[in-house]
């Protein structure tokens, strides 16, 4: 990548006009509710916002008093590591798989993007009836099996219940940008390859994956945010972060206590330290992970 | 395309300015959906009807919870509704919200209509009045917590179905008489922290929080962790345990297992009469909150559930007028009468009562005046109710804790005293931001 590509604008003041519309959207939609979130994080105010008090860092200092707060670290990592680990094995599967089809692949591409148009509540709202310990589909087949289907108060059973869930929204992404992906590797390296005797499983891990690897790692940071952030949904019309707290994970207790308890110092006090622990994972990911990338 | 838009803005400007001098319009955000949304609907129809000079508009702001964030928005911007029904857990943070709120006490004299809050039930109105003696909102849909049960399992199992039981030893022997006759869910209950902790110390006639349940100030504390409360717990974990009681949610998610005939007993809502009376394929009756007969001054009452409706600050003097008109109007006995025959939902003055009552509706419909008697005594300092601030998340909290007894993760007497201790944070917290 040494070729300059660089181009150089005469006037000064064009490339900010050019750059203007997504410096205006960044601005407004990103910047100033983050602001807005830090300054908030410092204050205390009443419901209707008619008395406003400063409390410095009062707000974070009781959040990190509160074992409940710190125990949803756990439960978040757990959360996001299995919707990510699962959601990106399961559809780079589907995607390969996909991508050998010749006959009905359009059907067959459409039915796997479906679920990405799911509203995450709607989602929720789906697994949990098939999941209803009385009255679900597959609760009823599970007992049938012997299995006692309970995730009101088994915490396992609520947390596969809000994975499977997450996953299942997000697999159509995954697997659109996998499956492009996947279309992109010449076949003549394929073939090469099988003439050389390499077979499927062989082709597969030392020349596709590889090859994949930049569509892995980008679908890695964006799965991450979405488990962080994008999940709530989910959890609020399936389990309302229960049993106990056990699926609580932080981003729905930020929505609980923002929405639902109208605290909004503390729920803003919440979505800082997120910020905070999004931005560092992903220089994280993009320091470490990224090394191993072949672009 | 500008003159286009520009014609449109104007049109549209004729269009919203003409009837704005004919009729005042009063804003209702509520929380009433399927059947009880077409309840509040006809309301205001029957009031609009009624006269001309005002236009009650209702709109649906979706649950309790979330009508009341779009009205804390709505009133950031400026734009609040007239009328906002809040749920009953929310009533402290209305209270103390004194610059969004305008009593009605207030509203009603204004108006110079006349206005009795006395004409209410004491349990009903005692909630809504703040220290100083002036009524804040209107009760408007008050329920209370009752038991309900399948006569028709009760048969099955070889019980007497018409004697329901009254206590909870009764209840547990019911129970095991079920499951022994193959019931799956012998007992549940919605609302576990209002059916099993607040009314369950009403109805004992013991504290669920100190100062009165918070009615004597904001530095209350919990106080659901005493011997009685942790036996009871503990009975229902027992229960749990052995497959009598079957946890099925929180808030009133469990609502539909009593009419699909899935469990034989529960604990709910008065308000459910509505569904259960439509739904129900089987003889059911409706019977006062078990008790426990050793303890002394039970049964005393139960404490209301429900919401009433708010007066927004901010509005013109006009449109408060046509408010007071239109709590006028559902405060005559006749309308509130019908309400309370179509909802289940409590008559909330005894001239409502009397109205029911000698209309026969009573006998016509056996069990629909167990609420009412539950609650038209007279109340003591630890009956009157429970008004706490940052309610809604202590309900969670208690949820929470009580999810872990029933899965056996910790004993009764360690959840309630987690329960306790957390959610005396939430009113150290309430006390702090809400002492000015």
């Amino acid at each position: 990548m040494a070729a300059e590509k660089r181009v150089w604008f005469q006037s000064r003041w064009l490339p900010w006009v050019l750059m203007a519309p997504q410096l205006a959207i960044i601005g407004v939609f990103f910047f100033w509710p983050a602001g807005q979130a830090l300054l908030q994080s410092l204050q205390q105010q009443d419901a209707f916002g008619t008395s406003t008090e400063w409390v410095g860092l009062d707000n974070f200092r009781r959040l990190f008093a509160d074992a409940t707060y710190l125990a949803s670290f756990k439960t978040t990592a757990v959360f996001s590591l299995l919707v990510a680990t699962l959601g990106i094995s399961v559809s780079l599967l589907l995607a390969v798989f996909a991508d050998r089809i010749i006959k009905g692949a359009l059907a067959y591409k459409t039915l796997l993007i479906w679920p990405y148009a799911v509203a995450p509540a709607v989602a929720g709202v789906l697994w949990l009836f098939m999941f209803a310990p009385s009255i679900g589909v597959v609760s009823y087949g599970l007992r049938k099996m012997g299995v006692d289907w309970n995730h009101l108060l088994n915490s396992q059973q609520a947390m596969t219940l809000i994975v499977m869930a997450a996953v299942w929204k997000q697999i159509s992404y995954n697997f659109l940008f996998f499956l492009a992906g996947l279309q992109s590797i010449p076949k003549s390296l394929i073939e090469a390859a099988a003439i050389d005797g390499a077979g499927p499983w062989r082709r597969f891990w030392t020349i596709v994956f590889p090859l994949l690897s930049p569509t892995t790692f980008f679908l890695l940071v964006i799965n991450i945010v979405y488990a962080f952030f994008d999940t709530f949904g989910i959890i609020d019309s399936a389990t309302e972060g229960g049993p106990g707290k056990d699926t609580a994970i932080l981003v729905y207790k930020v929505y609980y206590d923002g929405f639902k308890a109208l605290d909004l110092g503390g729920s803003a006090a919440q979505s800082v330290v997120l910020m905070v622990i999004v931005v560092a994972l992903t220089v994280v990911q993009f320091r470490f992970v990224e090394k191993r990338v072949n672009y | 395309m500008k003159i286009k838009l520009g014609l449109l803005a104007a049109a549209a400007a004729v269009v919203v300015s003409l009837p704005a001098h004919a009729q005042v319009e009063i804003q209702w955000w509520h929380s009433m959906g399927g059947a009880l949304g077409e309840w509040v609907n006809d309301l205001a129809k029957d009031f609009n009807a009624k006269q001309k000079d005002y236009k009650v508009v209702t709109t649906f702001k979706g649950s309790y919870p979330e009508s009341m964030t779009a009205a804390i928005a709505a009133f950031r911007a400026g734009n609040a509704p007239h009328i906002l029904q809040v749920f009953e857990v929310g009533t402290a943070t209305m209270m103390a919200s004194k610059g969004a709120v305008k009593p009605v006490a207030e509203v009603m004299k204004a108006s110079g209509l006349k206005f009795d809050p006395n004409a209410y039930i004491s349990a009903v109105s005692g909630y809504y009045t703040a220290p100083n003696g002036q009524m804040m909102s209107l009760p408007f849909n008050s329920s209370t917590t009752v038991f309900y049960y399948n006569k028709d399992a009760f048969k099955a199992a070889g019980i007497d179905a018409e004697k329901a039981p009254a206590t909870w030893p009764e209840v547990a022997l019911a129970a095991a008489k079920l499951k022994a006759a193959g019931h799956k869910c012998p007992f549940t209950t919605s609302w576990q922290s209002w059916t099993q902790l607040e009314s369950f110390s009403a109805w004992h006639n013991v504290e669920f929080a100190t100062k009165r349940n918070g009615f004597g100030g904001l530095d209350t504390r919990l106080a659901f962790n005493t011997p009685l409360h942790v036996r009871h717990i503990e009975n229902l974990a027992n229960m749990a345990k052995q497959g009598l009681f079957v946890y099925k949610g929180r808030n009133n998610t469990p609502d539909a297992t009593f009419p699909s005939g899935e469990c034989a007993m529960y604990t709910g809502s008065s308000g459910l009469y509505g569904s259960v009376k439509a739904n129900a394929k089987f003889a059911y009756g409706i019977a006062p909150l078990p008790y426990y007969p050793d303890v002394t001054g039970a049964p005393q009452n139960t404490v209301i559930g429900g919401a009433s409706l708010w007066v927004m600050s901010g509005r013109k003097a006009e449109e408060y007028k046509g408010v007071a008109a239109f709590f006028n109007y559902l405060s005559s006995p006749e309308v509130q009468a019908a309400s309370h025959q179509r909802t289940g939902y409590l008559p909330i003055t005894m001239a409502s009562f009397k109205v029911t009552e000698d209309s026969g509706f009573y006998k016509k419909n056996p069990g629909t005046d167990v609420a009412v008697t539950q609650m038209v005594r007279k109340v003591t300092d630890k009956s009157r109710g429970i008004r706490l601030g940052n309610f809604v998340q202590i309900r969670t909290i208690i949820d929470e804790e009580m999810e872990q007894i029933w899965a056996g993760k910790k004993s009764p007497k360690e959840g309630l005293d987690a329960a306790v201790q957390r959610g005396n944070e939430q009113l150290e917290r309430f006390e702090k931001a809400n002492k000015g």
